[in-house]
């Protein structure tokens, strides 16, 4: 066991998966000699070589086109977008290829990459590096998209994620890249892709969040003189929905946080299915706290754009009194 | 059917003021007068001084992520010297001089690396665009710009600015396939600064110069020294020319060097030998400019100590006026989203929360 950041458990994860299969290599723009700009690829460069740690041009579809070929010849490529805000150039390379080239071709050729991508505001950070651009790739069939918000959590959902024989947008939560550590095993363990972690039980309402945000949950709930209950969906798609069931048919009442944009974001999609699925057992409406619907602010106002404990708060409080 | 060559290439490589301050009269003839590069130095120096401010307000925490431009400024002042004030220049993020030459005030690129964005509200009259954070996307917009201009007639041209990474990116490279095929009025400066944050240039461009991208897209090219601020500007006055007369683009390589790191979040020293950066210093834009204005007699320590001292003034001015401007208005993070803005991005403006049920928790705008 060793105590480590977010960084660290993806760093090790990473080390664990190239030593254990071959196929395994990293590709980005410095993630080579660098160990990328976050450092999350610290001394692999090193430690595996120019052969498998691979600085490119600086070309984001170059990355991923180049990565989906890499994939479709039978290697596990792990192409890192450096942040959030850049995921445009390689759009196109993602959804009109990656995602759909298991089905294109009937199941013949699959993409099994890793597309790990720095997500998120809150680190000062200027225009087009503190996006959360989730909905998105979650929106596009044929994605399966991960944001741990945990150390832990990260490691073993990186490992499932590189060995998962289809695309994964494997979102990293920069605000707390190394906001805090925890235990995280040495040994090989993963997480399996689809399960959401209750962080903590509860009976009067469900929190769902994901990534950097459940951070925020927590120091809610904590003020709270309520018993509330904490998902952390983990993966955003495919998404627990029978965690999402069972929680709220004991509590009745939800709320749910993410740090994009409200309209048509992933909580829309939560909120449906607590329609569908928890109809009656509802005692109030299911409340959004997320990010507004406007352009990311820079960082002078990035605080007031973002849910926090406040804002959180306030809706918990709304949806318990109604 | 014998094999025949078909196409034989030529590059040119324009220098005109050396490291060593050797100048070609005769190419240098007419370019610069005495008076003007007085003044180029003075702005070169300026922003240099801004630079090392800027990094010193990062550094205690007064201002976020900030590029350095330090080595750079020749390329973008040269340009904004030459053209026309109704030129379009469309930059990048290490054009500060260039951009202060036209007229935007200082405390803009201060405030925009300080989290704000009144900082980027480039003035109409400015004729520049806002900075363009993501790598090689805004050439595009300066083919745009041009193509406008074209459009309705007019001799205004677009001059972009972009570094020797960008022309990695596929928007490079349509942005120099419209310029070229529909005739477009643009002038491409290409500041090759050998170091895309960590990644070399031999990984952005296995050619021996990156001006023969241009020649693949069927424009004219020319490499200069672009430390040399009379090379750059002789280029660009040529390029610049051909857009207005002929409305044809121009590929200029312009060869300088990033002495500082990629930003304030970047450590050079992981990944670059401090030699070659001792090599560059030495090549300096400001150091050959300011040993030929001391061979024309027209600079001395004195006016070196009197030029520091105002510049010092100014520069501690504009970081005031960036320091103290009122705070922004929270409401400012909706009201610019669109021309009218709805009535429900209204209502998360006025209540600044997304749930739906009235919520008693007060609202507080917070600080950063």
């Amino acid at each position: 066991m060793a105590n480590l950041n977010l960084v660290q458990a993806i760093n090790l994860a990473l080390i664990q998966e190239m030593e254990r299969d071959e196929r395994v290599l990293l590709l980005g723009e410095d993630v080579g000699i660098n160990g990328g700009v976050f450092r999350v690829t610290e001394g692999l460069h090193k430690r595996f070589g120019a052969r498998r740690v691979v600085d490119t041009p600086l070309a984001e579809s170059g990355i991923i086109g180049t990565s989906i070929g890499l994939a479709m010849a039978g290697l596990r490529p792990i192409p890192e977008i450096q942040f959030d805000g850049f995921l445009g150039p390689a759009y196109d390379q993602i959804c009109s290829h990656a995602a759909r080239m298991r089905t294109r071709t009937r199941g013949a050729c699959t993409v099994p990459l890793t597309i790990r991508v720095p997500v998120g505001g809150g680190i000062h950070a200027p225009e087009l590096h503190s996006d959360s651009p989730e909905t998105i790739y979650s929106h596009q069939p044929g994605l399966k998209v991960v944001m741990p918000s945990s150390p832990y959590d990260a490691k073993g959902l990186l490992i499932s994620a590189i060995r998962d024989p289809d695309p994964v947008i494997f979102f990293e939560p920069k605000r707390i890249y190394r906001a805090y550590r925890e235990e995280v095993p040495e040994d090989e363990y993963t997480i399996p892709i689809g399960k959401a972690r209750v962080v903590c039980e509860g009976t009067d309402l469900t929190v769902i969040s994901w990534g950097a945000s459940v951070l925020q949950c927590m120091e809610s709930i904590e003020k709270s003189s309520r018993s509330v209950e904490l998902i952390d969906l983990r993966t955003i798609y495919p998404m627990d929905l029978d965690a999402i069931e069972t929680s709220v048919k004991k509590t009745g009442r939800c709320v749910v946080v993410h740090e994009a944009p409200r309209t048509g974001g992933m909580g829309a999609e939560v909120a449906a299915q607590i329609m569908e699925r928890c109809f009656l057992y509802l005692e109030a409406p299911v409340q959004r706290v997320t990010g507004f619907d406007t352009i990311m602010p820079y960082y002078k106002l990035e605080l007031n754009y973002m849910p926090d404990a406040a804002r959180i708060s306030g809706a918990i409080d709304a949806a318990l009194s109604y | 059917m014998p094999i025949k060559s078909i196409l034989k290439l030529e590059i040119e490589h324009v220098s005109i003021l050396d490291e060593h301050g050797n100048y070609d009269e005769k190419l240098g003839a007419g370019l610069i007068p005495d008076a003007d590069l007085v003044k180029l130095y003075e702005a070169m120096s300026s922003c240099r001084y801004l630079d090392e401010i800027a990094f010193k307000l990062q550094r205690s925490g007064r201002m976020g992520t900030y590029p350095q431009n330090m080595g750079q400024e020749a390329t973008s002042l040269a340009a904004a010297y030459v053209l026309n004030k109704d030129d379009w220049l469309v930059t990048c993020y290490r054009e500060n001089c260039g951009l202060f030459w036209r007229g935007v005030p200082m405390e803009s690129i201060l405030l925009h690396w300080m989290g704000d964005e009144r900082g980027n509200a480039m003035p109409r009259e400015h004729f520049a665009t806002p900075i363009a954070v993501p790598i090689g996307t805004q050439m595009l917009h300066a083919a745009g710009l041009a193509w406008a201009s074209k459009y309705r007639g007019e001799k205004q041209i677009a001059c972009t600015f972009f570094g020797d990474g960008a022309t990695s990116e596929g928007d490079f490279h349509e942005a120099a396939n419209f310029a070229a095929n529909l005739d477009l009025p643009v002038v491409f400066c290409c500041q090759n600064n050998f170091w895309a944050i960590s990644v070399p240039g031999k990984i952005q461009c296995s050619a021996p110069t990156v001006a023969q991208r241009g020649i693949a897209y069927g424009m004219p090219v020319v490499q200069v020294d672009g430390n040399d601020i009379f090379a750059c500007a002789y280029a660009v006055k040529q390029a610049a020319a051909r857009a207005r007369d002929e409305s044809r683009p121009t590929f200029i390589e312009m060869v300088t060097y990033r002495l500082g790191d990629h930003t304030t979040a970047d450590d050079a020293r992981r990944y670059r030998d401090q030699a070659e950066v001792d090599v560059w210093k030495e090549r300096d834009p400001l150091l050959r400019t300011r040993m030929l204005l001391e061979r024309k007699r027209l600079w001395d320590s004195t006016k070196q100590e009197t030029m520091q001292a105002r510049i010092e003034i100014e520069v501690a001015a504009a970081v005031a006026r960036a320091e103290e401007i009122v705070a922004p208005q929270v409401s400012d993070v909706f009201n610019y989203t669109f021309a009218e803005i709805s009535a429900d991005l209204a209502h998360q403006r006025d209540t600044m929360q997304t749930h739906s049920l009235a919520s008693d928790t007060p609202v507080a705008a917070k600080g950063h």
